[in-house]
């Protein structure tokens, strides 16, 4: 058995290895043949009417190939959206055109207007100045509440108004929450905003249209966590290209976050200039555009309420959000705020009665879509500050308050009030263990400790739940999806025995090319370096719908489980013949075929030789080679869990916090690779305390970006984020994977934010500063000293 | 980034002749000009270096100052002025990040004169003296608001001579992002007296704290500023802070310099 590489080892990633080395391959290091450069001229206004574009000077520079406006995408598609919300009344969602290039007006900052292809790329930028656009300001909406306000000025003149969809969830609950908040006990509530981000993966976008006019086929290398998503939606919808005539590469991507799923407007252009052209088109973004480029995540407002009995049980929960759409719907916008959202709003208690109202906005803002954890980060931020807040208001221990309200271990399955049903968890056995780990019984030695030195020492706690895996297919289109969400994979074993997998499945840091060729090791029993995981390219891998919702092990991994298992089936037949035996009688263990209960036996090479080499072979009943494909479509999420416990000291003469201990007890369910786990933990959490403390995309009342570049955006860096203690020990299985996986991509970053925020208001209450019931994120110090003060 | 021409001259005489030609532009450690450059904000015709002239470099400890060239990087300072002005070092060796430490220059910290840099709080707060290729300018005479100075067109700073205090530190609260000084503050006792220089929290730039500088010459101790209070008068305003905040920071940070003074 290859214990150093199969399910449960820390097998170090084989992908660093040329990650480390500068030997990766991404989609910038791609250059074609008679290349050419592609620079977009950008909006610098957030609301305009374009009344000419004069693009006379720039197609004379030197170098310009030619000056593309939106004339030239008369007979495309706009930008598609992929989720179609119904509202609270039965309408579906507003929805938009986006367009390519600007059509008549501008409505963000960076809505690209017109694109100058030329020989280098400074050329085009120095062309794309030459450009006159004769704009006509418009007053611009940013502000959400402003934006529903009557005699607002419209996003887009032809819809009715700038909402999208107001959602209610569930419906048929109104009446009977508002009923228990009557009869409630207490009832508790706060307002809070969930602060617009910028993903910033450490690699900018990139496209590379290429077009070959022999054989009319299209080639698209682009950052993207989801090449064939890029392929069904840029091909159906904005270019009219057959799948079969167009292949979308995604090669290295350095980091995602969820800034990369969506189809963009540049991916679409760089592919029909390239037929236009007759010449490769590349775009390479720079860290500015990417800023008013990149999708955004989060944005929410939220009023949030609790009603709770005499005994402090939470008898109803209801809420309402206003979700920031952008100026136009992003790939999955509309599911945000509301499937991702409003499913997880029990969390991890018996709250019996539910509703959720969401009003999605469109302001003169970039796009927002989903960013790590999407939706379930926001869910988990309101019920968790929410409870906390109670726990204050009741005058009783937040810990206790949660264990009271918990799913508890023998409830499961449990049918929460909004549609999902848990499958496993055990929280009372994450929390008993975050506060083991946290050395929560000697808390407050440390905070007198801490106030000798003058400073104010907080524990925050936050439990969270989510929904991963993303699916099923039938299930998501009844919400909506207007796509499927299975996954696939080919194994295909070669004739010495090494194998090959090609998974749909991305990677774009997750570190697939490894931990899935440990689960398939670990299968047959074989080495794991005789396994390639293949991925990226949609000419070579079977359908794949992306990594995003810690999806790609429950999902995907799952499909490989399904592909290899044809396989072993396959494999023992041949074996049987080999052996002369009934397949039923084979048994596979370390890589080695044998008749049970006697010692005869082949080994994994002599069975896949056999295969390519059919002379001694069962040809009248079995085809020769060994390969084998499967699609998996889950009958559920799944739903990890877990409690955080964030310790801070707080500085208050000038506000500033400081995260001295960080513990995440995590229950994923299985665990192939621990120490992968446990980077893509480390990974959440920097993002999530860079939620709670630093990030902060804002904009002026004009929709000017005011955080448009690192000297503004504060991204958390190694002394922000100084350590992590990070357990995942406590181990419910997934009941309806195979690999009894959960995943735990997001979950960092869905648990830390009320973690810290929890944390700052307990040294602040515990210091005498009672009146500070909540502060929004980012906990800025000069906002934690202006709450001081207040 | 637009095209430009390059010259390194290896003189302050030859590199005055290169900047009298039109849209001629000095540039030390660019780190300020470059990023502006790329950002097509700013598009010289010619860029002179300053940084292939030997005079321009170097810390001299002369008799009771400290003599620096204005092309020393922030590095070099962090580790040549710390055996002889070791509040002047720490605040060099905090400024941005190695890679701005090895490529900014003093020099071109002080032309620029960003209202959030740190080495103005040392210089006004020192009261040190800017030595151009023209002549001597006292640092009260130099500062003269947001990215202005008393420079004029074609004019180099060559070197500048900082009188060694007997004790001084610099604190710094960071902005978040850009790690510039929130509001950073210089303290500098001499025998004469005591100077406070405040960084980051002014729209008119540096500029010396005159109630904490009197407390102080009497009294160095953080106690004896306990009441400081700042005006919020024309203090920035922006996502990072309000004018109050400011104002409340160059108390703090007044007093954390004054007790961390060696």
């Amino acid at each position: 058995m290859p214990k150093d590489d199969g399910i449960g080892a820390s097998t170090k990633r084989r992908e660093d290895v040329r990650f480390l080395t500068g030997n990766g391959k991404y989609t910038d290091d791609i250059n074609l043949r008679g290349q050419c450069f592609v620079h977009f001229l950008r909006s610098d206004v957030a609301h305009g009417r374009i009344k000419g574009i004069d693009a006379a000077a720039a197609e004379g520079m030197p170098g310009v190939l030619k000056v593309f406006t939106s004339a030239d995408f008369e007979t495309a598609g706009g930008i598609p959206c992929g989720w179609q919300v119904t509202d609270r009344f039965g309408e579906v969602m507003q929805e938009p055109k986006h367009p390519i290039l600007a059509e008549g007006k501008v409505r963000h900052v960076g809505d690209p207007i017109a694109a100058v292809v030329a020989e280098t790329y400074e050329q085009a930028r120095d062309a794309a100045e030459a450009i006159e656009v004769d704009i006509e300001q418009l007053e611009a909406v940013v502000d959400m509440k402003a934006a529903l306000a009557e005699g607002a000025p419209k996003v887009h003149d032809d819809l009715t108004s700038n909402l999208c969809y107001d959602w209610g969830f569930v419906e048929d609950n109104k009446d009977a929450v508002n009923a228990a908040f009557e009869s409630a006990a207490h009832v508790v509530s706060l307002e809070l905003t969930n602060n617009r981000l910028v993903a910033n993966p450490m690699e900018p976008r990139v496209a590379v249209g290429d077009y070959d006019p022999w054989g009319d086929n299209h080639t698209l290398y682009t950052t993207s966590q989801n090449p064939h998503v890029i392929r069904l939606l840029m091909g159906a919808f904005v270019l009219n290209i057959p799948e079969h005539k167009l292949r979308v590469v995604a090669p290295d991507v350095g980091g995602g976050f969820g800034s990369k799923i969506y189809h963009y407007a540049e991916e679409a252009f760089c592919t029909y200039a390239a037929k236009v052209l007759k010449r490769p088109v590349k775009w390479t973004s720079s860290r500015s555009e990417a800023f008013i480029s990149d999708a955004h995540g989060r944005d929410h407002k939220t009023k949030i309420e609790l009603a709770l009995d005499a005994d402090h049980n939470f008898t109803a929960l209801c809420t309402e959000t206003y979700a920031n759409m952008g100026a136009y719907l992003s790939t999955f916008a509309p599911s945000i705020p509301t499937w991702l959202h409003g499913t997880l709003m029990a969390g991890n208690y018996r709250t019996p009665l539910i509703y959720v109202n969401v009003k999605a906005v469109f302001t003169n803002t970039v796009p927002v879509d989903a960013y790590r954890g999407a939706g379930r980060p926001e869910a988990t931020f309101q019920i968790e500050r929410l409870v906390d807040k109670a726990a204050r208001e009741l005058g009783v221990d937040p810990i206790e308050l949660r264990r009271k309200n918990f799913i508890k271990a023998d409830q499961f399955p449990y049918q929460t009030p909004v549609a999902v049903v848990y499958d496993t968890g055990n929280y009372d056995a994450t929390m008993d263990k975050m506060l083991e780990l946290a050395d929560y019984a000697n808390f407050e030695k440390r905070m007198e400790e801490s106030k000798a030195r003058g400073k104010l020492r907080g524990f925050g706690i936050a439990h969270y739940i989510e929904a991963c895996g993303i699916a099923p297919s039938n299930l998501v289109g009844q919400l909506g999806a207007r796509a499927g969400l299975y996954e696939s994979a080919s194994v295909r074993v070669n004739a010495t025995g090494s194998i090959s997998v090609y998974t749909g499945s991305h990677s774009h840091g997750q570190g697939h090319e490894t931990s899935f060729a440990q689960v398939v090791a670990e299968m047959i029993g074989v080495d794991a370096n005789s396994i390639e995981i293949h991925h990226g390219d949609t000419s070579n891998t079977p359908m794949g719908m992306g990594t995003y919702g810690s999806r790609s092990l429950a999902v995907g991994g799952s499909a490989i489980v399904k592909a290899t298992n044809k396989i072993i089936d396959k494999a023992k037949k041949i074996a049987a013949h080999l052996l002369e035996a009934a397949p039923e009688d084979i048994e596979l263990k370390d890589g080695k075929f044998s008749v049970a209960g006697t010692d005869k036996s082949v080994d994994w090479s002599g069975v896949t030789l056999a295969a390519y080499v059919p002379h001694n072979y069962p040809l009248e009943d079995l085809e020769p080679g060994l390969e084998e494909t499967a699609f998996y479509d889950p009958s559920n999420f799944t739903y990890p869990s877990g409690a955080y416990g964030c310790e801070i000291e707080l500085d208050p003469e000038t506000g500033k916090i400081d995260i001295l201990r960080f513990i995440a007890a995590d229950d994923f369910g299985n665990i192939v690779n621990p120490m992968i786990v446990e980077g893509q933990v480390h990974g959440g959490l920097a993002q999530g305390i860079g939620q709670a403390l630093l990030e902060n995309c804002a904009y002026d009342a004009e929709g000017q970006l005011l955080s448009g570049s690192f000297m503004d955006y504060a991204m958390p860096r190694a002394d922000d984020v100084r350590g992590f203690t990070v357990d995942h020990s406590c181990i419910t299985p997934c009941t309806h994977n195979p690999l009894g996986v959960k995943g735990c991509g997001e979950a960092g970053a869905i648990g830390s934010p009320p973690a810290v925020v929890n944390a700052a208001i307990d040294a602040l209450h515990r210091a005498g500063h009672t009146q500070v019931t909540h502060i929004d994120m980012p906990l800025t110090p000069a906002r934690v000293w202006a709450a001081m003060k207040a | 980034m637009h095209n430009f021409d390059f010259v390194k001259p290896s003189s302050v005489e030859e590199a005055i002749a290169a900047l009298a030609s039109e849209e001629a532009q000095p540039i030390s450690g660019g780190q300020t000009l470059i990023p502006s450059m790329k950002a097509r904000l700013n598009a010289p015709e010619t860029l002179v270096s300053l940084t292939g002239i030997a005079e321009l470099k170097g810390v001299c400890p002369d008799g009771d100052s400290l003599v620096i060239g204005a092309a020393t990087t922030h590095a070099t300072v962090a580790a040549d002025a710390a055996s002889h002005f070791p509040g002047l070092a720490a605040l060099a060796g905090q400024i941005g990040d190695p890679a701005v430490r090895n490529r900014g220059t003093l020099g071109g910290s002080l032309a620029n004169n960003d209202p959030s840099a740190c080495y103005p709080a040392a210089v006004l707060g020192t009261g040190a003296a800017i030595v151009t290729n023209a002549r001597e300018i006292a640092a009260d005479d130099y500062f003269q608001g947001m990215f202005t100075t008393a420079l004029e067109d074609g004019e180099i700073i060559t070197s500048v001579r900082f009188p060694i205090a007997e004790k001084s530190a610099y604190a710094k609260f960071l902005q978040p992002a850009s790690r510039f000084a929130l509001t950073g503050v210089f303290v500098a006792k001499y025998a004469s007296g005591v100077r406070v220089a405040v960084t980051g929290a002014s729209e008119n730039g540096v500029f010396r704290l005159a109630e904490a500088e009197a407390a102080l010459s009497q009294n160095f101790s953080a106690e004896a500023i306990s009441g400081l209070q700042c005006s919020a008068h024309e203090m920035i305003a922006d996502l990072h802070g309000t004018p109050e905040y400011r104002a409340h920071l160059v108390g703090v940070m007044t007093r954390r310099a004054v007790a961390a003074a060696r």
